[in-house]
């Protein structure tokens, strides 16, 4: 659906990086962890274009506090990369944007008693909370594999803390957690009986399916690719399917048949 | 005041009002139903059809510019058959003209495709891609000259009794010139203009940012251009004309009416905002509505000089 929003709140939670909360139609409560959002941040037309984000969080305030009826938000984060997120970091409470919303396909979260192996790249932790979220809500174990280059880029670790996941955290440059790439972490704990949900940078996705596969473990990915129109129409964010050759293509749209991908179903470089 | 008037029959297509979906920007119809009232709009045109499907390019395949969007898909579409058996029964049911928009590989591929639509309920017309400046083949070749564009209008016009719309591009010398080929050939209607080639450079990767290092430019960034265009064939040619290019709300689409258009396809606007259509269809009858015009059709070629 396609509705206006008012920003709640636009916090910076470390150099670049955002979180923003906006309210919300009540049918949003009902989207799944890792569908999407695409939003218009002017009605100028620079940028044209809306920008895709992630679900971080959707919940509703009860009557009780919010001090009107019942109010759902959404909650997205985000890192300042262009002229489109520098823009979005300077909106204040009660200022307006354009969303669709919910789009795309969410994770599946399998089968009750498995180990939920969430892990997130830098920006990539988004939809993630969201995901653990829900999942804690089921009873299930939940742990968070977080990377990024340095601390700036290790966000929200209190927020899935406060959950109850336990959070491993690695660094490039060893200023947080270990020193070195997140799936080096990953790979100690993998096992029978676990499921993976990563999203991240492409290389590191990359990493997590190679690995998911040599160890049999179910692995579903979040993709992020440059996109238009959200709804399937443009075609200007596909990815290869695993049995994409030159005579016999094989795309999928990362706003409509994802973002979330079985890792099996994508072809890794 | 009654409502104005605004139907226009465009090559014999009746519409409810002069606003068309642009080829490769509504997909198949179905993904927008959510966002607008199909029901709503002019005519929906379809992604570019070939006759066998087609993978399309590289990625990055788009990329925003300053007030537009460059595109290099490849013209990925399903195919004419799968086209027919998969798309067609929705767009059926749906009471707005379906223009089909169609391309070949090889000259014979035209009208190879326009012999498999015709006769087919469901299909108002055909639009004819000569101008994709994405693909090596196909496209931008037959667009660029006059003598090969005549011959795929001829062959498709051989092929089919439904309307023949012909697509232009904007990266020629002279519009003009193949406006009237396509005339002489038998063309019904024109649409011009589709993208205009252009190129986006990552400085530090030091990269071209498409994987097929050049695209075609679209959104409000090329409306003077296709304004410019519209008007030039508009004074030449005797064919109606549908005007495309940057069209944002309902002013833009009454400038390209004043300029010598028919009708208009909307293109990129409906990426930003899925219910675009629909809402300039709105916007160009509340213009008549407060100015008192009475019909749209009025305002064609209306510009004062």
């Amino acid at each position: 659906m396609q509705f206006k929003s008012m920003v709640v709140s636009n916090v910076e939670l470390s150099p670049g990086y955002f979180r923003m909360r906006m309210t919300a139609p009540g049918e949003l409560a009902a989207s799944a962890p890792g569908q999407f959002l695409m939003l218009k941040v002017t009605d100028a037309i620079d940028p044209l274009l809306r920008r895709p984000f992630g679900l971080f969080d959707v919940g509703t305030f009860s009557a009780e506090y919010a001090g009107c009826g019942t109010q759902t938000y959404c909650e997205i984060l985000y890192k300042v990369v262009g002229k489109g997120t520098r823009m979005l970091s300077a909106l204040h409470h009660g200022d307006v944007v354009d969303l669709l919303a919910p789009l795309g396909k969410g994770f599946e979260a399998g089968p009750a008693g498995e180990e939920k192996l969430l892990v997130g790249g830098g920006i990539g932790l988004a939809p993630l909370y969201y995901l653990a979220k829900a999942l804690v809500a089921r009873g299930e174990k939940v742990r968070l594999f977080a990377g990024g280059r340095n601390r700036d880029d290790i966000l929200c670790i209190t927020e899935f803390e406060r959950l109850g996941v336990e959070s491993y955290v690695a660094t490039d440059d060893g200023t947080l957690g270990e020193s070195g790439f997140v799936t080096q972490v990953l790979e100690r704990h993998l096992g029978a009986g676990m499921r993976i949900f990563a999203c991240g940078p492409t290389p590191m996705l990359n990493a997590v399916a190679k690995m998911a596969h040599k160890h049999e473990v179910p692995c579903q990915v979040s993709m992020e690719a440059y996109m238009a129109c959200g709804v399937g129409a443009c075609l200007g964010c596909v990815m290869k399917g695993a049995n994409h050759t030159e005579a016999t293509p094989d795309y999928r749209c990362v706003c409509k048949d994802g973002p979330v991908f079985d890792s099996f179903e994508l072809q890794w470089s | 005041m009654q409502r104005p008037d605004m139907s226009v029959t465009l090559a014999g297509i009746p519409m409810r009002n002069p606003v068309m979906t642009a080829s490769g920007t509504f997909g198949y119809g179905a993904e927008f139903a959510d966002y607008l009232d199909l029901e709503s709009i002019g005519a929906m045109i379809t992604k570019g059809l070939s006759l066998k499907p087609k993978a399309g390019n590289d990625t990055p395949r788009i990329v925003e510019t300053p007030g537009g969007m460059l595109n290099a898909i490849g013209l990925q579409n399903v195919g004419i058959d799968a086209f027919i058996q998969q798309k067609l029964p929705y767009l059926k049911d749906v009471n707005t003209p379906v223009i089909v928009n169609l391309y070949g590989n090889t000259l014979e591929e035209y009208g190879e495709v326009a012999s498999r639509l015709d006769g087919l309920p469901g299909v108002a017309g055909v639009e004819v891609n000569i101008s994709c400046p994405n693909v090596k083949q196909g496209g931008i070749v037959f667009g660029t000259d006059p003598c090969a564009a005549q011959d795929v209008v001829c062959l498709v016009k051989k092929n089919t009794s439904k309307p023949l719309i012909v697509k232009l591009s904007p990266n020629v010398t002279d519009v003009v010139l193949m406006a009237k080929a396509c005339a002489d050939a038998g063309a019904d209607a024109l649409s011009l203009i589709n993208t205009l080639t252009g190129m986006a450079i990552d400085l530090d990767r030091r990269r071209p940012v498409l994987a097929n290092v050049t695209g075609g430019l679209s959104g409000p960034a090329i409306k003077p251009v296709a304004l410019r265009m519209v008007w030039q064939v508009a004074r030449c040619v005797k064919l109606p004309i549908i005007g495309i290019g940057g069209i944002m709300n309902g002013r833009d689409a009454l400038e390209f009416m004043l300029a010598g258009a028919s009708a208009v396809q909307v293109g990129t606007a409906s990426f930003l905002d899925p219910g675009a259509a629909q809402r300039i269809a709105n916007e160009m009858e509340q213009y008549l509505i407060e100015r008192k015009i009475e019909s749209v059709s009025s305002l064609i070629g209306a510009l004062e000089l």
